[in-house]
């Protein structure tokens, strides 16, 4: 019934889509991978023809390494925070919001409004609204002398207060640490499917990893020949406020669907049983949402780690304590000349969301087949 | 007891959430009546008092500063997501029902384009622009917006379209439609709810784009959020302008999500429940 | 014979090209000129004047005028080189006179030599001699600058410092003896603004501790960042910032010269384009409402910064361009642009009347001072170096440490090119 034909015509439609992601995706980021392993002109980076040596990976080693790139990992460090924060922040508040406005609640479908509609704003809008509300000497901090109290003095966008400092020299020992942990822990859990093979491919690398960097091995693997602290700087809270007004509405209204579609069958028996209200929630609902959470994860974390209009809006691009690769990137390429140094940046910023991105892909395109 | 407790706590939460309501309307509280105060009348200190006279002329200087960019927009996200949408669904439409081999591969390395950070195709993408002579204009930035809108308007079709039963087509087949007819007379009356979500979904996300539109559009083809960042981010700013501007910028997509908001949510869930 | 013959070919011929040529110059330009810059707001009516007057020189040129603004001048070099990157130039465009221009476009032989227009003009007399050397490199001169505008200045109101008791200092030392009696009034010494302020700052600080001559070593290569001299500067300007704001990286340069002007501060460091904020915005009286003193520590020098429009290789309507030079280099355009942009002109012959008290004090000063150039805003320094110094100056506003910040100083001038 399916003619042959058809299945070429289908193929045919397709393909021109096809061509052109395969050139506006994977053959620009091919592009750039090579930019980033030279020297692209040097100092005349701007020539028609400039002159391109190839150099290695002599530009990923100064990132990490040269101590001029100080501010590069800063602000890799500002990213993974800011993530960090953001995401939680989201959902957290997403839930909150969605339990609240699941109870039936009376006006439900204006709070629903009020909610999400920061959602449709361009994080240019945001940014600008932002900036005007975190003056160090208006917005937010003269709102205590409303109410007759002292204005509050926090910089939100330019403090250089920083919490949680390590040292850049103790980040390899850690990543290292952290591998074997996932490693021994994957290898444990695949012994106890009775999977012995894999148990033994992964666990057993695990152990030797484990026992290298615990025996002080990791520790000579210093990148920095001096100590660099870097933290959590303060100024950061501003732009995560910002982010979890925008992106709020959108965790509760996937929360909020995600509790509508729970059949209240469910929760009856849960009652019936002998569950309180709190109970039905903690062990009825939220498991239900689990793989709500997972997407939203992914969604608000990839575009977390991208984040570069709301921070450009907000704070500009040359404050450096709310910068972030992304923006220092900009920075580097189009005023510093730095093609190269700009472009392996980028391909840093694509890697780290590809280890938060190809996992998710890779696991729910397979469940897809089953 | 039962009953009062509950109804106490009833009254609770509606108190909660108007509270939590205010605070996510303080910003826009803030930016409309900054909008309309006089550059003289702003003050950090007075940042909350609303005007005591409305200064309409900030909206007035907004309009005319940015007709042009607000034109571009409209044009640029309005062709584009038609665009998108269209190739969106005719893909969705094969890779669900006419899988050739390969096309679970395919799949996933389509839907990875959705979450690049477009830094990293960034120079490649200007010099090519420039090669095909599509640099700096309306055109250019469209066809960057369609090629970079296909992962996700393909897949949201896609999951659309898996809801369609296959025994449907079956009977199509057998009544001597073809792929185009197929298409054209049973997948395509269907596609009205999709359209909608993918339409809302690419006119706010190209509306809203920055990082393109600054380096791919000479100035005459600027769009709104450019535009927007050059006013806030000049110097000697007076608030007012890029408050009324920030309104300006915002009033389109608010008012799609307002209206059709409800479409957006039911599409969001249809991939995101999935996945 | 013969080669009489093909002499007689190429004696008409050349004429030929030649009447052609004159003729290509002497008839009415046509077509499209595109002007590039990032001139907006209160800048955007001086170049609408220099506009017109190009219009009413050549009105059957059509002027683009394409101005990419905001982003602290970030979005108008994205888009610049954007464009010139994809081979796409703009007919001229707007670039700080000296290594921003040179190091950036020069080097990758983007921009044509300007040599011949310069001689044609007579202009290699009509602009100081400092200037035009800021501008050349050994195989051309690469811009016509359009204005002046002095890096180095000192802003304070005079009533203010009277009713506080206090002088204008005249050296960083000066400063640092006031400073505390002024702080202990509850007076911000010196206002700052957002992180290029900083650096702003800095390069005074720096050409007082230095000198004319140690300043222009610095950037030659001939002095290193690590020598004590240059140490040294880093400690004062350490000392000084300990008298500014908290909230400085918030405010824009503008409302540092708000702090100044309200009295919340005593003094400012700031381009001059401060006397034109002060006095077209804020509409107050120079000399009376605001007052001026070069920035301590550096009086008779004049640490000079330049708007300034060059002819890229390839420009479209290259013969408009030339015109367009060609009259901002003019004592008429230059009077034209430069009372209504707050900036002096470049060349030592112009109508002073035209200008204010500030002005006229500042083109006194460029006549007979020792001219510098700023590192800041793209006169000595290349923009790999501009923008690393934007680390550097990070590294020491977290660490205030001078030793690490001339380190860091020294490796990024060799980067880009600059020490040895």
């Amino acid at each position: 019934m399916r003619s042959r034909r058809d299945q070429i015509m289908a193929i045919l439609v397709v393909l021109p889509s096809l061509a052109l992601l395969a050139v506006f995706v994977y053959g620009f980021i091919a592009q750039t991978v090579y930019i980033s392993l030279t020297d692209w002109g040097q100092g005349a980076a701007l020539a028609l023809k400039p002159e391109i040596h190839f150099v290695g990976a002599y530009n990923y080693r100064e990132l990490f390494t040269g101590f001029l790139n100080v501010r590069f990992r800063q602000d890799l460090v500002n990213m993974v925070f800011f993530t960090v924060m953001f995401v939680a922040a989201s959902l957290a508040l997403g839930l909150f919001l969605a339990t609240m406005l699941d109870q039936r609640i009376r006006g439900e479908a204006v709070f629903r409004t009020i909610f999400l509609f920061p959602m449709s704003l361009s994080f240019i809008v945001t940014g600008t609204i932002w900036r005007w509300l975190l003056q160090p000497r208006g917005g937010v901090n003269v709102l205590p002398s409303l109410v007759g109290l002292p204005p509050a003095s926090f910089l939100w966008l330019s403090s250089r207060d920083q919490v949680l400092q390590f040292n850049w020299q103790t980040l390899p020992y850690f990543v290292v640490l952290g591998a074997a942990l996932v490693l021994v822990a994957w290898g444990l859990w695949s012994a106890a499917r009775r999977r012995f093979r894999a148990a033994a491919l992964t666990g057993l690398p695990g152990l030797v990893l484990l026992a290298w960097a615990l025996a002080g091995g990791a520790t000579q693997l210093q990148t920095l020949p001096f100590q660099e602290p870097h933290g959590f700087n303060l100024a950061l809270i501003g732009v995560v406020i910002a982010a979890t007004w925008q992106m709020s509405g959108y965790t509760m209204a996937l929360y909020l669907a995600g509790l509508r579609t729970i059949p209240d069958e469910l929760r009856e028996a849960a009652r019936v049983d002998g569950a309180s209200t709190l109970q039905v929630y903690r062990y009825v609902e939220l498991p239900l949402l689990a793989p709500i959470t997972w997407s939203a994860i992914i969604v608000l974390g990839h575009i977390a780690l991208k984040i570069f209009d709301l921070v450009f809006a907000m704070a500009g691009p040359d404050n450096a304590p709310t910068s972030v690769p992304a923006i220092l990137m900009f920075l580097t390429t189009f005023r510093g000349n730095e093609l190269a140094k700009g472009a392996s940046i980028a391909v840093i910023l694509l890697v780290m969301v590809s280890l938060l991105i190809v996992p998710y892909l890779l696991a729910s395109f397979r469940t897809g087949r089953a | 007891m039962y009953q009062r407790g509950a109804r106490i706590s009833r009254w609770f939460l509606q108190a909660l959430l108007i509270l939590l309501a205010v605070v996510y309307l303080i910003p826009v509280y803030l930016t409309l009546i900054t909008s309309l105060k006089a550059p003289a009348d702003i003050n950090l200190m007075t940042a909350w008092k609303p005007p005591a006279h409305p200064y309409w002329a900030s909206y007035a200087t907004a309009v005319s500063k940015f007709a042009s960019s607000l034109k571009n927009s409209v044009v640029l996200a309005i062709s584009a997501t038609i665009l998108s949408a269209a190739l969106g669904s005719i893909n969705g439409y094969v890779l669900c029902k006419w899988e050739f081999p390969g096309a679970r591969l395919v799949l996933p390395l389509v839907v990875f384009g959705m979450f690049i950070p477009y830094q990293s195709i960034l120079v490649p993408l200007f010099q090519f622009m420039r090669r095909i002579g599509l640099y700096g204009g309306l055109p250019g930035l469209v066809l960057v917006h369609v090629v970079y809108g296909l992962p996700i308007t393909t897949l949201l079709f896609r999951s659309f379209y898996a809801e369609i039963p296959d025994e449907l087509l079956g009977a199509a087949f057998i009544d001597g439609a073809d792929f185009f007819g197929i298409y054209r007379w049973l997948v395509l009356p269907l596609s009205g709810p999709p359209f909608l979500v993918v339409a809302i979904w690419q006119f706010t996300q190209i509306w809203n784009e920055f990082l393109f539109a600054v380096t791919l559009a000479r100035p005459a083809y600027q769009p709104i959020t450019v535009a927007l960042a050059n006013l806030a981010g000049g110097q000697a700013v007076s608030w007012n302008l890029p408050m009324a501007g920030s309104v300006l910028a915002a009033l389109p997509t608010v008012v799609v999500y307002v209206l059709l908001g409800r479409y957006f949510i039911r599409g969001l869930l249809a991939g995101a429940l999935k996945g | 014979m013969r080669t009489s013959k093909w002499l007689a070919v190429l004696v008409v011929s050349v004429t030929l090209v030649a009447c052609l040529g004159a003729a290509a110059t002497s008839a009415p330009l046509s077509g499209k000129l595109e002007i590039f810059s990032w001139w907006a707001g209160d800048e955007g009516p001086a170049l609408q004047a220099l506009i017109e007057l190009y219009e009413k020189q050549h009105p059957g040129v059509q002027v683009i005028n394409s101005t990419v603004t905001g982003g602290a001048g970030v979005n108008a070099k994205a888009v610049l080189k954007t464009r010139m990157l994809g081979g796409e130039p703009p007919d001229t465009f707007q670039v700080h006179a000296g290594q921003e221009l040179i190091g950036t476009w020069v080097v990758a032989g983007r921009m044509e030599d300007l040599s011949d227009l310069y001689a044609k003009e007579g202009w290699k007399s009509a602009f100081p001699e400092g200037l035009l050397k800021l501008l050349s490199t050994d195989r051309g001169i690469w811009s016509v600058p359009v204005n002046i505008h002095r890096s180095n200045v000192l802003w304070y109101v005079p009533d203010n410092l009277k009713k506080w008791g206090v002088k204008v200092p005249a050296t960083w030392d000066e400063f640092l003896a006031i400073a505390p009696t002024l702080k202990a009034k509850g007076i911000v010494p010196l206002a700052l603004g957002e992180n290029w302020t900083a650096s702003h700052l800095w390069e005074s600080v720096a050409l007082a501790c230095l000198g004319k001559d140690k300043w222009e070593a610095l950037w030659q290569g001939k002095l290193s960042w690590k020598s004590p001299e240059v140490v040294g500067a880093w400690k004062t300007f350490g000392k000084v910032l300990e008298y500014t704001n908290q909230d400085a990286p918030s405010l824009s340069w503008q409302q540092a010269t708000d702090m100044v002007v309200k009295g919340q501060a005593a003094f400012n460091v700031m381009g001059d384009w401060a006397a034109g904020y002060m006095a077209t915005t804020l509409k107050l009286q120079p000399g009376k409402d605001f007052g001026w003193a070069p920035a301590p520590g550096t009086s008779g020098v004049f640490m000079m910064l330049s708007d300034s429009f060059g002819l890229p290789v390839g420009a479209p309507h290259r013969e408009n361009t030339l015109a367009w030079l060609r009259m901002l280099g003019s004592k008429e355009a230059q009077d034209t642009f430069n009372p209504l942009k707050g900036s002096i002109s470049a060349r030592v012959d112009s109508d002073l009347s035209k200008y204010n008290a500030y002005l006229q004090s500042a083109a006194k000063d460029w006549r007979t001072n020792a001219i510098v150039g700023s590192l800041v805003h793209g006169v000595v320094a290349n923009e790999r170096f501009m923008n690393d110094f934007a680390t550097v100056m990070e590294i020491f506003l977290n660490s205030r440490n001078p030793e690490a910040a001339a380190n860091a100083a020294q490796a990024i001038a060799i980067q880009a090119g600059i020490g040895r």
